[in-house]
């Protein structure tokens, strides 16, 4: 009998598992469980353009439905409830059992939720899936003023697109700035001009303690006694790894299921690549959890070697980018701990600038605006473990392309 | 039909079918071709889309953004007719196209 792969989560990881599986000449079935309809699709634009109404859904799908069917993918739309490790059985919800050979566990994170009074009234909303980006669409002719909770990414690029629709928008963040988890003070500075100058308000120190109306939301109420109206409101307060099944299934899961470096986790015949796994990055020498799509497609690529019984090692560089408005913010490497920061450009004035995060004389991070330049460079640098003069770096005098 | 060809670094040939309108890169992700990775799906940010045009065809590809040639500029392996495949919109005058990958996306 033909072997069968079976993988959990229709995410990004899975799709690049997929492709992955049949390059390395995985010759055994292949089954895709997803708890969504759709096949998977790309969900960074779901807080940019597609919430902003210039992507449709059919340009959201990574891989046409076709090309499943000419690598013989099965889909099936479920949600599993149990991995059984001793059969290599997984149970679904309704009851139907699938055996596998292998398992890639691909199933990413889900919203952190908030528990208030008046959270589960109607008009408000989170932003992860295609369900939660139409579910505020369908809101939005009826709404004016949104009220953003969360300045992170999410967050932001909400408040931004929303913005572009003609909406009010507040964010309340409950840091003392925004991006506080995951930028330098300065480039908060910059992304809070950016957002003031398109007219979003941001309100720092904002800890929403009720969301109140009769059955739809019509205000967010904070801690300090604080008031904004609201017709519609955003939560992007972060996520939560999807570990229970691993852990119930008695894998070691600690902030994510733990892999090692070629994606496997402690049961040689499971697998698991993206947002829910946690791995040591060789680069940065510490384990680490990423929520990040070049993650979930490079782990993904290790752990179909991994299926097919070879080591591809991973030894990628993090990255991220977020788009708000006309900038384009990427970022290389973590700049968790670090101990120097230098700027190039002008970030106060400007829409254009690049921060690069040093730590013990080393770059370890850099947060470039509108500097695609820089972020190349900042990757080489990071990835290769070369070594840089701060000096040269901040020096504009020098151009991008001759600062190695 | 009209089709083009990617090249893979080690001589590997992926010859498919243009759809207009699509770009370069996606519909090398519908194929499955390997040696384009796309990591932000077609948003210009991650230039690991990277493919150098045969010298024939590269005005038939079209302009190059600012942003597009930033990116590329810093892209190893860079060669004169070098694109970032999302970049590119496909049409039926593309017919006979040839594009090698380079050996490693950045």
């Amino acid at each position: 009998m033909s072997r069968r792969c079976i993988i959990i989560g229709a995410s990004h990881a899975a799709a690049q598992l997929t492709a992955s599986l049949r390059q390395e000449d995985w010759q055994g079935g292949v089954l895709l469980i997803g708890d969504e309809p759709s096949l998977p699709y790309h969900r960074p634009p779901l807080s940019k353009a597609f919430l902003a109404g210039d992507k449709t859904l059919e340009e959201l799908a990574i891989r046409p439905s076709a090309f499943y069917e000419k690598l013989d993918v099965s889909f099936c739309q479920g949600r599993v409830v149990e991995i059984d490790r001793v059969e290599h059985r997984v149970t679904l919800e309704d009851g139907s059992v699938f055996d596998y050979d292998k398992l890639a566990l691909c199933m990413g994170a889900r919203v952190r939720t908030l528990a208030l009074p008046g959270a589960d009234l109607g008009g408000v909303h989170y932003l992860r899936n295609i369900a939660d980006v139409t579910g505020i669409q369908a809101d939005l002719p009826q709404a004016k003023a949104a009220v953003i909770i969360g300045g992170g990414y999410i967050g932001l690029e909400t408040a931004a697109s929303l913005k572009k629709q003609g909406m009010d928008v507040v964010v309340l963040e409950m840091a003392d700035r925004v991006l506080q988890r995951v930028t330098a003070p300065e480039v908060s500075e910059f992304y809070t001009r950016i957002h003031e100058e398109a007219g979003v308000d941001i309100h720092t120190n904002k800890l929403v303690s009720e969301l109140a109306g009769s059955d739809k939301v019509r205000k967010v109420v904070c801690s300090d006694g604080t008031e904004y109206f609201a017709d519609l409101v955003v939560v992007g307060v972060g996520v939560i790894p999807n570990t229970e099944l691993a852990e119930q299934a008695g894998l070691k899961v600690d902030n994510g299921i733990w892999v090692d470096d070629g994606c496997v986790t402690d049961d040689r015949d499971i697998v698991a690549a993206g947002d829910c796994t946690n791995h040591f990055n060789s680069l940065f020498q510490r384990r680490m959890r990423l929520e990040s799509v070049p993650n979930a497609n490079e782990q993904a690529k290790c752990a179909a070697a991994a299926i097919c019984g070879q080591h591809k090692p991973y030894q990628s560089l993090p990255w991220f980018w977020s788009d708000q408005y006309d900038l384009k913010l990427q970022i290389a490497g973590l700049s968790e701990g670090y101990d120097e920061l230098v700027i190039r450009g002008d970030y106060q004035t400007e829409r254009s600038f690049a921060a690069f995060y040093f730590k013990e004389g080393r770059l370890i991070a850099a947060d470039c605006v509108n500097r695609p330049q820089e972020f190349m460079i900042s990757k080489r640098i990071i990835s290769g473990g070369l070594t840089i003069d701060p000096d040269r770096l901040m020096d504009e005098s020098i151009p991008a392309k001759e600062l190695l | 039909m009209a089709n083009i060809t990617f090249v893979e670094h080690d001589g590997t040939e992926h010859t498919v079918d243009i759809e207009e309108g699509k770009s370069l890169m996606q519909v090398a992700m519908d194929n499955g071709v390997p040696g384009i990775d796309a990591d932000c799906g077609g948003e210009c940010a991650c230039g690991t889309c990277h493919v150098i045009v045969d010298d024939r065809w590269i005005k038939a590809t079209g302009a190059v953004s600012e942003e597009e040639q930033q990116m590329l500029d810093m892209t190893p392996e860079k060669e004169v007719t070098s694109r970032l495949s999302c970049s590119v919109n496909l049409s039926s005058e593309m017919d006979g196209m040839v594009v090698r990958l380079p050996e490693f996306q950045m």
